[in-house]
């Protein structure tokens, strides 16, 4: 049905496309009724004041939640996630704060962990492939414009910025149709934020496109195309960049009243 | 990296080596040197299935009595064989039901750590319990003699028989020699040695070439980014501490070859001096790190100071107080160098 409006209209079919989802908490409303799609190639900022819901929303992107209400449509097919492995198999790739990566492990044991290649060793053994891994990973860090000395140095003896790139690289390895990041400059210096804000534009010259949750208005202004903004579990206003400023989208988020007054 | 980072351990044993060498006489013979080799594989092989489990950032105490069980359980299968059997079939089924007893509470420690989500000290502390308590139960409170003609050559024979007159034989010493003349003849590799050689091969290519070896490592560094990168890690757990009482119940039917009987009791020092070994090779207790060659050095270096002290003909129990002062010295030199690496 989307692909056929797709045809219709002209439009490139929306990587994912959000319509109504809903979550309650008890008594409490945490994500109500919110419409979105991000298109392939696209950037939108995810915004909003602490308690706003994008966390929750996002959440149900990447499989941790279940909806309560609503449907989720990847590449126009509507899909159900019943855990945050399958969402990534389908292809979304949500990058925390935490990062999930193995901090004693090098940045080729991370990007391959779980999916390691394997070769013949010994004859019947099978070992797993680091020769490989290795060549693939400095592959993709090459692609992505990421620069670490060291592949074989574990992951806890790089920068968060470095960290912060190996989590991406990996998402984009495995085919990431759709990457959520979430305050993904937080625990960054000014030179890392910028490394990660760039790797963010790389994303979108490979066509991933991304979903950023952040604090930080200049972050979004640097790289975001659209912004989604939400205020009490709605989806209040959503602007191009380019036609919004910092102080509309401060205050959509905090209530307009403070503008009408 | 990690092996030269364990530089420092490398150095401890050699100063060990140098000084026992000068001050106890005999210590630096090749008959007192393999008599280390072949007393250090017993608790060698228990501390290799230890170096995974604490690598995972587990612990697996109940090793020791899983080492009892299972040479309790190897002796009464092979005292129990009809008369003439051959001997290697004798000794395969010790090893065959030391090993299938000893993996039993490897696999009740790893369903109830992996399923029911009981933290690995106090599931194999209670297992530690319930292994004494079988061995005790089975063997009726009393070491089980294994008097069976051959038997002990397994465990204290040698590869290699060198008798100046005749060359080198292999597995037994040259036919003829007999009396006084057997003193001449001088063995080379004990079979327990071998053993653990051949363990340790395996186990080093375990941990460092295969899929598991690498889940361990990251199970142990992050469990959570395991199982998000969608890493079998319940299955990996079970395996786990399947292996490490595997690694215990061969130790315990090499102690049945080695001193004909089996005991519960008879790797109840050795649990304590095992996981010693395995921190005194740079694994940390909390987890993702560690290697096989460490765990050797560690083991090496408890048999060596124990050796020594003998030889030098100082009160044994001050090999406790050597042991215990070199496993706290083990973790200050790597917590040092980790301050210095940050």
């Amino acid at each position: 049905m989307d692909a056929q409006r797709a045809q219709q209209t002209g439009q490139p079919e929306p990587a994912l496309r959000v319509e109504g989802l809903t979550k309650r908490f008890g008594g409490l409303t945490a994500v109500d009724n919110v419409d979105m799609a991000v298109y392939p190639g696209e950037v939108v900022g995810l915004i909003g004041d602490n308690g706003a819901g994008k966390s929750t929303l996002i959440k149900m992107i990447s499989g941790v939640y279940r909806p309560d209400g609503g449907k989720i449509f990847l590449q126009g097919r509507e899909t159900t996630f019943v855990s945050p492995l399958e969402a990534r198999r389908l292809g979304v790739e949500t990058i925390y704060q935490d990062l999930a990566l193995c901090e004693n492990l090098d940045a080729t044991a991370n990007i391959f962990l779980g999916r390691e290649p394997m070769r013949r060793s010994l004859g019947l053994l099978k070992a797993v492939d680091r020769k490989h891994m290795l060549a693939e990973s400095r592959s993709i860090l090459d692609r992505l414009d990421i620069h670490i000395p060291d592949l074989r140095r574990p992951i806890r003896e790089m920068s968060g910025g470095q960290r912060q790139a190996v989590a991406i690289a990996r998402a984009v390895y495995w085919n990431a149709r759709l990457m959520i990041m979430d305050e993904p400059t937080a625990a960054l210096g000014v030179p890392e934020q910028r490394k990660v804000l760039h790797l963010v534009h790389t994303l979108r010259e490979e066509q991933v496109p991304v979903i950023i949750i952040s604090h930080n208005l200049q972050d979004v202004f640097a790289v975001a195309d659209r912004v989604v903004v939400m205020r009490r579990g709605k989806k209040v206003a959503e602007r191009s960049i380019q036609e919004t400023s910092v102080d509309e989208l401060v205050s959509l988020m905090v209530g307009g009243n403070l503008l009408e007054e | 990296m990690r092996t030269l980072s364990r530089i420092w351990a490398w150095l401890f044993l050699l100063v060990l080596v140098v000084f026992f060498s000068f001050t106890g006489e005999g210590f630096f013979s090749l008959f007192n040197l393999q008599a280390i080799g072949a007393n250090v594989a017993i608790l060698l092989i228990m501390a290799l299935g230890q170096t995974f489990v604490i690598i995972s950032a587990g612990i697996d105490l109940s090793t020791g009595f899983v080492m009892g069980l299972a040479s309790v359980a190897g002796a009464m299968a092979m005292t129990r064989l009809p008369p003439g059997t051959p001997l290697p079939l004798i000794a395969l089924t010790g090893l065959a039901v030391g090993l299938l007893v000893g993996l039993i509470p490897g696999l009740v420690n790893g369903l109830i750590i992996a399923k029911l989500k009981v933290p690995p000290f106090i599931v194999t502390l209670g297992m530690f319990g319930i292994a004494r308590g079988a061995g005790f139960l089975m063997s009726g409170g009393m070491p089980l003699p294994v008097s069976i003609q051959g038997l002990g050559r397994i465990g204290n024979g040698y590869l290699f028989y060198y008798y100046p007159s005749q060359g080198l034989s292999f597995l037994n010493p040259p036919a003829g020699v007999t009396g006084a003349e057997l003193r001449q003849v001088t063995g080379i590799l004990p079979h327990p040695l071998t053993f653990a050689l051949i363990l340790v091969l395996a186990a080093h290519w375990l941990l460092k070439h295969s899929r598991f070896g690498l889940h361990t490592y990251a199970i142990g560094g992050n469990q959570e980014a395991a199982i998000r990168a969608g890493i079998p890690v319940d299955q990996r757990t079970i395996v786990l501490y399947m292996l490490s009482a595997g690694s215990a119940a061969l130790a315990g039917v090499l102690y049945n070859m080695r001193f004909t009987n089996g005991a519960a009791n008879s790797g109840e020092a050795l649990l304590l001096d095992s996981i010693a070994a395995v921190v005194i090779g740079g694994a940390s207790l909390f987890g993702g790190e560690g290697t096989i060659i460490g765990t050797v050095i560690g083991a090496l270096i408890i048999a060596v100071i124990q050796n020594g002290l003998v030889i030098l003909g100082i009160n044994p129990f001050w090999q406790f107080v050597a042991v215990g002062v070199v496993i706290i010295l083990a973790v200050l030199v790597d917590q040092a160098k980790e301050q210095v690496a940050s």
